[in-house]
């Protein structure tokens, strides 16, 4: 009986120690889901979702606080990537956070532009050069496309252009072959 | 030099039709300078290079137009003397048919180069003949245009021992090599010499498939006279045997690893028409000016031209004597890799091996596509070994992630497999559209990843602001709390007392330090002052 008490007091003692090496040793600084989550996401920086950036709505996620539909840029392919990485049902867009929209960069009309900095000071992720007085301009390949800056635009200098095609960015398309319509042919003849 | 005695085991591959005796038959002819050239910038694999030109000015053959614009980009050269009389976007041949910033020029028929003089590589400066090569636009030849002057600068770890020349031109239709080997071969084994001298490689291999034996016998020949001993390695006729990494597998017998460079395992491979050219680069000073195009399917003299770049495929035609009657297209490249150009307006880039005027008896029109059966025959083909009827599963129903796990990235889009479909399944198109996708969605990520870094900079940037302010605001408080007060009255003090100093230190007097005479002068005013003001009234009485 003795004995008996003795091996599991020394066995949960050995484990405990063991247990709470491991866990200052191996201790996981921040929190792997909300990063894994923020990997996800598009990074536009936009705030359509209800929150001030995409790491909050991360956040927010996975906390439980936010749902994982509400996010337009990230569109329906984001959502099923969250859906998986959770391990809930995909569910579709919610319409009350805009829909997606083809990717556009914003661009500053220089002729009408006051140098305000106000869209300076919007910009997300610092993808507007000027100061003030000073013209402004915008660094294309930087710019998320978050729409960020329209708003405090004392003037409305700011249009989105949504990004064109070029050689750079073609992409082969996926093959889809007209079905021949025989009934015209036909009636042709 | 000698014949290779042994080539290793022919990987998988296809015979088709090979069409090559249509062009072969008349030696390479010259196409007349056109009225017009269209010079697209990028007629290379790699960045836009700059323009130097602007509308209007008037160069010299092989003058500099373009100039390479970062490490992988190539330059573009005035093909003949003339005027810019445009850069703009035209059509160039791509496959998207979208338009690309090109440079028109309209050559005055003079043909007048710019100074340009031969180099001897063997005293100059290693790192000064390449700098110089990269802005002479010579690219890779074959087809894949990866400018030149960085395939002879490897980064790899490895040293290049061996210099391999494709000039297996394994696609059907196409003859240009073939016709290059025959009558340029003393340039080609010239160009290869001085390769080899760059890389600082001690062996050379020539692959070229045994349907070519006049340009084998040629180069077999070139090598002989000139003294270079390079092996010509005669390989079986078998698409894709001219792809880079199934020649060199098929010549030393070495694989070249999926995720690396042949350079990792010691070898280069060059294009036999890109070793000319380096050889006109160093032997004449010639920049990338001109090619030789194989123009054959429905014309009237099929055969292989040498024409300027930027010279239109509608001249080109024009020389090969026209198209015939039936023709409903025009593919650039091979009919396995190649595409259907979006008008037969588009110039003639450094890419553009092969032209051929199809007609519905040479290209059916597609058969209409049947379910996948799992044959396999797509995998008994692959030349790199790939499983095609599960990329193409995975490629049709999207999920990309799992064609990438089966290597779907290895795929060297050779169309082998689309050949040998008894569906008629166009395989490749949907390897091509799961990679341009699977490439899109990589950039999108470096994209995303990248604003992440900036937000986060930015937070971390205001957050800073914010707490510097704080100190600021801190210090100042702390300032009025404590000794603020005594400061000031400190400091009042002292101005106070320094006012008073310097009222104490001048006293303003001007009749101090002057000399006797004046005065006494003075002295003496005033006592006249003194008897004018006390006799007046009695001169006055007394008058």
């Amino acid at each position: 009986m003795l004995t008996a008490i003795l091996v599991m007091v020394g066995l949960g003692l050995a484990l405990g120690i063991a247990l709470g090496y491991s866990s200052i040793k191996f201790k996981v600084e921040g929190d792997p889901l909300v990063d894994k989550i923020d990997a996800i996401l598009p990074q536009t920086q936009c705030g359509q979702c209800g929150y001030p950036g995409c790491k909050p709505y991360a956040t927010a996620i996975a906390n439980g606080e936010a749902d994982i539909n509400q996010c337009p840029p990230g569109g329906e392919p984001g959502i099923k990537l969250l859906a998986d990485l959770l391990g809930v049902e995909p569910k579709p867009l919610n319409a009350e956070h805009g829909e997606p929209k083809p990717k556009s960069v914003a661009f500053i009309d220089e002729q009408t532009c006051i140098g305000c900095t106000l869209c300076i000071q919007a910009c997300p992720v610092d993808a507007i050069l000027g100061a003030a007085k000073q013209m402004h301009t915008i660094i294309a390949a930087e710019c998320t496309g978050c729409e960020l800056c329209l708003a405090p635009c004392p003037v409305d200098c700011i249009t989105m252009i949504p990004l064109a095609e070029d050689i750079g960015n073609w992409k082969w398309r996926y093959p889809v072959f007209e079905i021949k319509s025989e009934i015209k042919a036909e009636a042709r003849a | 030099m000698n014949i290779l005695a042994k080539i290793f085991n022919a990987s998988n591959g296809v015979h088709p039709p090979e069409h090559k005796l249509e062009s072969t038959s008349l030696p390479i002819q010259k196409v007349a300078v056109p009225e017009r050239l269209v010079l697209p910038l990028r007629q290379h694999i790699g960045n836009m290079p700059k323009v130097l030109v602007k509308v209007g000015d008037s160069v010299l053959k092989g003058q500099l137009l373009a100039e390479a614009n970062g490490t992988v980009s190539a330059a573009v050269h005035a093909p003949t003397s003339g005027t810019v009389v445009a850069i703009d976007e035209q059509v160039i041949p791509h496959p998207s048919g979208l338009p690309d910033m090109c440079i028109t020029l309209r050559p005055d028929g003079q043909e007048r180069w710019v100074a340009h003089d031969a180099m001897d590589y063997r005293s100059m400066d290693r790192v000064e003949l390449l700098r110089r090569l990269r802005q002479s636009g010579i690219v890779g030849l074959g087809g894949a245009t990866f400018p030149t002057h960085l395939k002879l600068s490897p980064k790899g770890t490895h040293p290049v021992v061996t210099l391999v020349l494709n000039g297996a031109e394994c696609e059907p239709f196409i003859t240009c090599d073939d016709l290059l080997m025959r009558e340029r071969a003393e340039e080609i084994v010239l160009g290869a010499q001085i390769i080899q001298s760059l890389l600082g490689a001690v062996e050379c291999f020539i692959g070229i498939e045994d349907n070519k034996p006049e340009a084998a016998a040629a180069m077999k020949a070139a090598c002989e006279k000139s003294g270079f001993a390079a092996e010509v390695g005669i390989v079986p006729t078998l698409y894709p045997s001219g792809d880079a990494r199934q020649l060199i597998r098929l010549l030393t017998g070495k694989e070249v690893p999926a995720d690396g460079r042949s350079t990792d395992i010691g070898i280069q491979c060059f294009n036999v028409a890109t070793a000319q050219s380096v050889y006109r680069f160093f032997a004449h000073g010639e920049t990338a000016v001109s090619r030789i195009v194989t123009i054959t399917g429905n014309v009237a003299r099929p055969g292989n031209y040498e024409a300027l770049l930027g010279t239109s495929v509608d001249d080109l035609l024009k020389a090969a004597g026209g198209d015939l009657p039936n023709t409903d297209g025009y593919i650039m490249g091979g009919p396995m890799m190649g595409f259907t150009l979006p008008s037969s307006a588009v110039p003639m880039t450094k890419a553009m091996n092969c032209v051929i005027a199809s007609t519905p008896g040479l290209f059916p029109p597609p058969a209409m596509e049947m379910p996948c059966i799992r044959c396999a025959a797509c995998a008994d083909v692959c030349p790199v070994s790939l499983q095609p009827q599960e990329l193409y599963w995975f490629s049709k129903s999207n999920n990309l992630e799992k064609a990438l796990e089966y290597n779907l990235q290895d795929c060297i889009e050779c169309g082998c497999c689309t050949y040998v479909c008894p569906s008629h399944i166009p395989l490749v198109q949907y390897y091509r559209y799961a990679k341009s996708e699977s490439i899109a969605q990589e950039r999108a990520q470096t994209a995303a990843d990248q604003a992440r870094v900036r937000n986060d900079n930015r937070l971390a940037r205001i957050e800073r602001e914010k707490q510097e302010r704080a100190q600021r605001n801190a210090l100042r408080t702390a300032k009025a709390d404590t000794g603020g007060d005594a400061d000031k009255q400190a400091a009042i003090q002292a101005a106070m007392e320094r006012a008073k100093a310097q009222k104490e230190g001048v006293t303003p007097q001007n009749t101090e330090n002057l000399s006797p005479a004046v005065q006494a002068e003075i002295a003496g005013i005033d006592a006249l002052r003194g008897d004018m003001t006390s006799t007046a009234p009695t001169t006055e009485t007394n008058s």
